[in-house]
């Protein structure tokens, strides 16, 4: 455990995780809208301080497309991109899963076009949500260090063997510069390990076949089953893990981080840096005398419905902040897993819903004020809005 | 939370106000505080008007917002006057500090500043050109940060620029700079 703090921000700080990490392989399009991330990653590869094999490739498709060969081959892999890059990998992703390979991706949450926006929202990785991938969404630069490493524990698990995907939210997060701590290399190597594949392809001796035909009968349907199975399972894996980092640096893991629940009337739910206004507002307003709380899932894959269940069962009304759309839904895509949390453990709380922070729009904390308002006003049978574009006139 | 510092930048591109931000940042964070820096992203091209933002704090700082309502602006440049608001969202015991010829008396009028917020003023460019021989106000313009608000001590803010400097700049440019900050907290006034 060490305690000497320094400036970084996000993008530094996944850089010196996979740094510390030193996987086998990272195949990465190094042109925008990548991260610089892989450009610090290159530089530790050029400067001989990983043995990394660095794979340039021609686009960000070929960019996992390679990392799902090397994991499949039984290396240790990661990359990273952003925005528009995983839409163009978008085609890999369910790949990467479906062949359970464990790699570990940082995603620079960043707005999809059009209309062009280059900051940050959430759109991207959201519409990636349901292709198999554990997801990770950091609140600070610190988080996104430590959940990258926690990551790979999780995604090389023999009872998980999925990618995953660390998220950060573009610019906040990034690029910001904030106090940080990095854990020891030898720290990270401890708590990492070996890595030891279960089927690597180039085990001659034990010869295997990967992402084979499942046209004939029910095996395609059973292969999706087993994914599944596995997410549903996952949760308290991943827990297990975080605890251990938690124990190795003495940084708190949860998989939901819930503030003021105990006793909250009204509570935000929110992932990623806006937790962080939301819970500045409600510290305010707590002051205030006002019952307020906040919850952040910091795993979003599984999603961690119990925990966020139990965090929210006292409140007289809650509040979802969706970072991404979900267009011709009734609700934003973290309010649609809330919801669907509460109503499968029976809970029947009144649910506020909105869009915010979209291409990078301020959340600022008037606007976190207004949302605890208009919970009260919900109970009070004064707000009847189903879902909002927070700080825009209609 | 209540000594959360917040300080607006205002500069155009190139003139290092983002290094500056930092550099106030990194400077606090010798002592152990919380800190952020950054700038308001967009499109970089020189002399553009652009905003930067530092968040100093003793405790963890849980906002990631633009900085809205700074207890400290700082003007790099005299001529974006024109096209900014300033003061802007400032309480009524803020504090400005701009780099201009101008004394403080008319910064005071340009600004339509009212008398409960303090307005300093120094000359950081031609400090800028006499000690490090480049326009480049941000160095010196940390020094009448230091003296006005007292935000980080100017002692600290040498020894960080020595830290941060000393990599990658030769020992005279880093003399210069060190010079640049001392000038400008002598002759900043209000």
């Amino acid at each position: 455990m060490t305690s000497q703090h320094f400036s970084a921000n996000g993008n530094g700080m996944i850089a010196d995780a996979m740094r510390q990490v030193d996987p086998d392989v990272m195949a990465a399009y190094p042109i925008t809208p990548q991260t610089t991330i892989v450009e610090a990653y290159a530089k530790f590869v050029a400067d001989g301080k990983v043995h990394t094999e660095y794979v340039p490739v021609e686009s960000e498709h070929s960019a996992l497309s390679a990392c799902i060969g090397a994991s499949a081959a039984g290396a240790r892999v990661a990359t990273a991109t952003s925005s528009q890059g995983l839409a163009y990998m978008w085609e890999e992703l369910p790949i990467a899963a479906g062949m359970r390979c464990p790699i570990v991706m940082a995603n620079a949450n960043r707005a999809i076009s059009a209309p062009i926006n280059i900051h940050g929202d959430h759109s991207d990785s959201m519409s990636a949500r349901d292709t198999g991938w554990l997801m990770f969404y950091a609140e600070t630069a610190q988080e996104a260090y430590d959940n990258t490493i926690i990551a790979f524990k999780c995604a090389e698990d023999e009872n998980i063997l999925l990618p995953a995907m660390v998220c950060l939210d573009g610019f906040v997060t990034t690029h910001a510069m904030e106090r940080c701590v990095l854990e020891d290399d030898s720290t990270v190597k401890y708590y990492v390990g070996e890595y030891e594949p279960l089927y690597p392809l180039l085990d001659t001796e034990h010869p295997v076949s990967h992402g084979m035909y499942a046209n004939i009968g029910d095996m395609y349907m059973r292969h999706h089953l087993t994914t599944r199975r596995v997410l549903e399972g996952a949760a308290p894996i991943i827990e297990k893990h975080g605890k251990e980092w938690e124990k190795l640096t003495g940084r708190p893991f949860e998989l939901v981080d819930a503030w003021g629940c105990e006793d909250a009337d009204h509570i935000i739910v929110v992932v990623g840096s806006a937790a962080g206004n939301a819970r500045h507002a409600a510290r305010i307003l707590r002051e205030q005398g006002r019952k307020v709380g906040v919850v952040r899932p910091r795993v979003y894959r599984p999603f961690p419905a119990q925990q966020v269940v139990d965090a929210c069962k006292g409140a007289k009304a809650v509040a979802v902040l969706n970072r991404s759309d979900a267009p011709g839904a009734q609700h934003g895509p973290v309010c649609e897993d809330v919801m669907s949390a509460f109503y499968t453990a029976g809970l029947n709380i009144p649910v506020n819903d909105y869009i915010v922070g979209l291409g990078g729009a301020d959340i600022s904390l008037d606007l976190m004020v207004q949302v605890y308002d208009e919970l009260e006003q919900r109970v009070a049978g004064e707000y009847t809005t189903d879902i909002a574009y927070l700080g825009i006139e209609e | 939370m209540s000594q959360l510092t917040e300080i607006r930048w205002h500069a155009r591109a190139g003139q290092g106000a983002v290094t500056a931000a930092k550099l106030v940042a990194d400077t606090a964070l010798l002592d152990d505080a919380y800190i952020q820096a950054m700038p308001e992203y967009g499109p970089e091209r020189t002399g553009a008007p652009l905003k930067a933002y530092t968040r100093i704090s003793q405790e963890p700082i849980e906002v990631h917002n633009n900085i809205t309502n700074p207890g400290i602006v700082i003007i790099m440049d005299d001529t974006l006057l024109d096209d900014i608001e300033p003061l802007e969202g400032m309480p009524a015991d803020g504090v400005v500090i701009m780099n201009t010829e101008m004394s403080a008396a008319e910064a005071r009028k340009v600004l339509g500043a009212p008398d409960s917020m303090r307005v300093a003023v120094v000359d950081a460019t031609g400090i800028a050109m006499a000690t490090i021989k480049k326009d480049m106000p941000n160095t010196p313009i940390v020094g009448a940060l230091s003296k006005v608000t007292g935000v980080v001590p100017v002692e600290r803010v040498k020894e960080r620029l020595v830290i941060t400097f000393g990599k990658k700049f030769s020992q005279e440019m880093i003399d210069a700079n060190l010079a640049s900050v001392d000038r400008a907290y002598a002759e900043v006034s209000e």
